[in-house]
């Protein structure tokens, strides 16, 4: 491998990390605090693809063709979205057992999976990057980087940077944090537990969907996008520990890495090696790296 | 315990058993074929049952153990020549039983949402390793094209290719691992289950090593989901990777949950109830046009019984039997403060 | 002197950089009831739980009947002889109160291949479960479902079951908690009845009952023994008064 391919490799890795950040941190967030196992999250990040990809030709029609644009009205409907979808479904789930939250996810996954089947069809779909970031990089003589896959990285870094200020200034952070903990504490505090529930909910919704946009240029959009996310979000938050942020980070890009490298070095055991790593850091620390904090 | 697993399980299953014993007589060859799926998909939900309603492990990665089975019984069958049944079923059971021991003996250190996944994990590896390698044929699998025979002294007792022999041989299989469980269940290794299930601590303080029985149990519910593996996979004489991804270990799951967690019955029940309701949101008789949506009334049908039937399908009768024993209770504490 | 069952020689056990239990050391005699006092906080259920093995990485040495158990994990110490109560009400509140002494029992008889016999038709456990409850004062319970019953019915239950194990060596952790008076002094009669064949270390905050019954008082205060010494002599000492006895009263 030379440099530049090592250079690309790295990149990519970051980039694939980053973007399991955003889905994995809130699926992190609604484990940690609700105590309940979502497995419908996957369906938010396809349900984001499938907005950049359904959205798009709505925006040029009235507003001109804007990919910003597509994002920021994505991300409302999707937060919406994920506010309504609490009310409705999740918030009998909290004192219900693992089971059942399994049970009633694994439902919510079938019907999210028709619907789209319904209103966008079956087939494969490509999403255009916006032109201005259409370009390439060039690393050495004969390789470049896409511009669009820096600006994922960026985006990524951005939101993870606002997520860190939002849980480490505010008030409503705080609470987070406190509930990330110590989930019975918050309860005994007196805080509206219902509304910071339905907040962190929309907002792990939100973050979610916000990786499907932005990784549909780059990934098309297709059936079933969201359930190879879940398991591999699974993976990640069991790594990096319940209800951790930094250890969902820390994890994200350990499993891009980890992944990015394994197809190239071993492509026979490409899928293997993130399961056998999240073997040996369970096996090591049971309750992952970072619990709750 | 008792009061759980004694009087009305056993009626449901004797007419159980009388019902499928005649099925074959009153329904079409499409229906038993069906029903057979159906049977082999029962034992797999029982092995389960074993883990999740007899010891509280919620194993997210069942399907392993399934799968396990299928392929090492169409990995070493001859390949021109028909198997020994007994030696190929013994082969497949003992293959799933070893990986479960692998597995087990890592994953039990975890507890809670953890185990589920760290269960899934190691599916999710057994999975990647058939479909990556070429191990068992990749992702295009492999198939089984001479179904296993039994011969005892020249004669051949029945011939699984024949699809009502396959059926009552998959009944007796299905019997058999019912009431082995249902023994299990009430025996001391049973009840120890049952008592980790809802105290581990209080267990090991009384003396018993827990870890073991949980190894116990997970790997005599890896070999039972080898029989119902080797069944599948001498059926349908293929297999492939999907048999051991994660859509299996949730639809298994399923199966138990919505049946019941906690009554053997309700694995049963919960097996025939998922399939059958899927076979009619997906036929067009009933449904019409709208039966390519099927998954949509599934999903919809799942939500509500979670909604409704916290305790699944065969909760009903138990939680009404609870209620009414927590009444006479209340009477007699009530009187003996009375006296 | 009386014989020793239990003896644990400088026990020590930190929670990162906590010192929970520090340098401890005591020693159960059979015939006698050796209270453990102190302050919340103060150690007294961790060393239980680095006695029975519950908690791994502790310093020191626990033997039983001379034998070093302390490489021992918990199920064979509990096995050998070495029962516990929980502070906190450790039953298994769906079973019926039979099933959960009977269950503490099969562990004496564990047999888990025998799988033609029904549990529940199990005389060894079954006989040792009854008599288990009759001395815990629980017969004609039998058939009730033990997370539905009155506090103190429960915290006997809590007792009946360590009985039922059959054990030596009974590691009490405040057994008459939230009890009222009557079963108090019920609990305090079982105890004495319980004293000539068993070594009971009693972990309790009512210092009546303590002096009382005990006849041999240690006292721990973070972490560490202060005192160790008959009722009379701890009553009388005044470091005790001023750390512990003092504070109380």
């Amino acid at each position: 491998m030379d440099l530049a391919t090592f250079l690309i490799q790295c990149l990519n890795a970051i980039q694939y990390g980053l973007l399991l950040f955003l889905v994995a941190s809130g699926l992190t967030l609604i484990f940690g605090i609700m105590g309940v196992i979502n497995l419908a999250h996957g369906s938010f990040y396809m349900m984001g693809a499938y907005f950049a990809y359904g959205l798009a030709p709505f925006v040029a029609a009235w507003f001109g063709e804007s990919f910003v644009l597509t994002l920021v009205l994505g991300l409302a409907l999707a937060v919406l979205i994920g506010y309504a979808l609490e009310w409705a479904f999740f918030s009998f789930l909290y004192r219900r057992e693992h089971l059942q939250q399994v049970l009633m996810t694994y439902g919510l996954i079938l019907v999210f999976e028709e619907l789209r089947s319904i209103l966008a069809g079956n087939d494969v779909h490509g999403v255009n990057a916006p032109a201005w970031l259409a370009g390439s990089i060039p690393l050495s003589d004969l390789m470049t980087y896409p511009v669009y896959r820096l600006f994922i990285s960026a985006v990524c870094v951005a939101t993870g940077l606002v997520l860190y200020v939002v849980i480490r200034q505010t008030r409503l952070g705080m609470m987070i944090r406190a509930g990330a903990s110590n989930r019975e504490m918050v309860q005994s505090l007196g805080i509206n537990i219902r509304l910071l529930y339905r907040i962190v909910f929309a907002a792990g919704v939100g973050l979610a969907a916000l990786a499907g946009m932005i990784a549909a240029p780059v990934s098309t959009v297709y059936p079933n996008m969201g359930s190879q996310v879940l398991i591999i979000c699974f993976v990640v938050v069991v790594i990096g520990g319940i209800g951790s942020i930094r250890g969902a980070l820390v994890a994200s890009l350990l499993v891009g890495i980890v992944d990015t490298f394994g197809k190239v070095l071993f492509p026979e055991g490409a899928g293997v090696v993130v399961y056998l790593l999240m073997a040996v850091i369970l096996l090591w620390r049971p309750e992952g790296l970072f619990r709750s904090g | 315990m008792r009061f759980r697993f004694a009087r009305l399980p056993m009626a449901f299953a004797l007419f159980a058993l009388v019902a499928l014993a005649a099925l074959p007589w009153l329904a079409t060859p499409y229906m038993v074929d069906l029903t057979t799926k159906i049977m082999i998909m029962a034992i797999f939900a029982l092995s389960l049952e074993l883990l999740v309603g007899g010891t509280g492990l919620v194993s997210f990665g069942h399907a392993a153990y399934f799968g396990v089975a299928a392929y090492a019984a169409a990995l070493l069958a001859p390949k021109y020549d028909a198997a020994s049944l007994p030696l190929l079923f013994a082969i497949a059971v003992l293959a799933a039983g070893a990986y479960a021991l692998v597995v087990g003996a890592l994953v039990l250190r975890t507890r809670g949402i953890y185990f589920i996944m760290v269960t899934l994990a190691f599916a999710q590896m057994a999975y990647y390793i058939f479909h990556d390698t070429k191990v068992g044929g990749g992702s295009d699998g492999v198939y089984l094209n001479i179904k296993p025979e039994l011969t005892i002294l020249g004669w051949k007792p029945f011939n699984l290719d024949n699809g009502l022999h396959f059926y009552f041989f998959t009944l007796v299989l299905l019997a058999a691992v019912f009431v082995f469980l249902t023994l299990l269940l009430r025996s001391r290794f049973g009840c120890a289950l049952a008592g980790i299930r809802v105290n581990e601590t209080r267990m090991r303080a009384a003396g018993f090593p827990t870890y073991s029985y949980k190894l116990a149990a997970f790997v005599l519910a890896g070999m039972l989901a080898g029989v119902a593996g080797f069944l599948f996979a001498a059926k349908d004489g293929f297999v492939n990777p999907e048999l051991l991804s994660w859509h299996q270990s949730g639809a298994v799951l399923l199966m138990v949950i919505l049946g019941g967690a906690g009554r053997l019955h309700g694995a049963v029940v919960g097996a025939f109830a998922l399939t059958l309701l899927q076979e009619a949101f997906a036929s067009e008789a009933i449904f019409g046009s709208f039966a390519k949506h099927w998954q949509l009334l599934l999903g919809a049908t799942i939500i509500l019984a979670v909604a409704l039937l916290p305790e699944g399908l065969t909760g009903v009768a138990d939680e009404i039997r609870a209620w009414r024993l927590r009444r006479r209770d209340a009477g007699q504490s009530a009187g003996a403060t009375d006296a | 002197m009386r014989e020793v069952l239990l003896r644990a020689t400088a026990i020590s056990k930190t929670f990162g950089g906590l010192i929970a239990v520090d340098n401890v050391s005591l020693e159960l005699r059979r015939g006698e009831i050796h209270a453990l006092i102190g302050t919340n906080g103060a150690g007294k259920s961790t060393l239980i739980n680095v006695l029975t093995g519950e908690l791994r990485g502790a310093n020191g040495r626990v033997e039983l009947d001379g034998q070093d158990i302390s490489a021992w994990p918990q199920h064979r110490r509990a096995r050998a002889g070495l029962g516990r109560s929980y502070q906190r009400t450790n039953i298994f509140p769906g079973f019926t109160v039979f099933e959960n002494c009977r269950l503490a029992a099969q562990a004496g008889h564990q047999r888990p291949w025998s799988l033609a016999q029904a549990a529940g038709r199990c005389a060894v456990s079954g006989g040792a479960a009854q008599r288990a409850l009759r001395l815990a004062g629980l017969e004609g319970h039998e058939h009730r479902l033990a997370g539905i019953m009155a506090h103190g019915q429960q915290r006997q239950l809590e007792i009946a079951m360590c009985l039922a194990t059959a054990p030596r060596v009974l590691l009490l952790d405040e057994p008459l908690a939230g009890m009222g008076a009557e079963e108090t002094v019920r609990m305090l009669e079982l105890l004495q009845g319980l004293q000539a064949d068993h070594a009971i270390l009693l972990v309790e905050h009512d210092m009546d009952a303590v002096f009382r019954v005990s006849s041999q008082v240690t006292v721990m205060v973070d972490g560490k023994v202060l005192a160790s010494a008959a009722p009379e002599a701890i009553r009388a000492n005044p470091a005790v008064q001023q750390a512990y006895l003092g504070g109380a009263q």
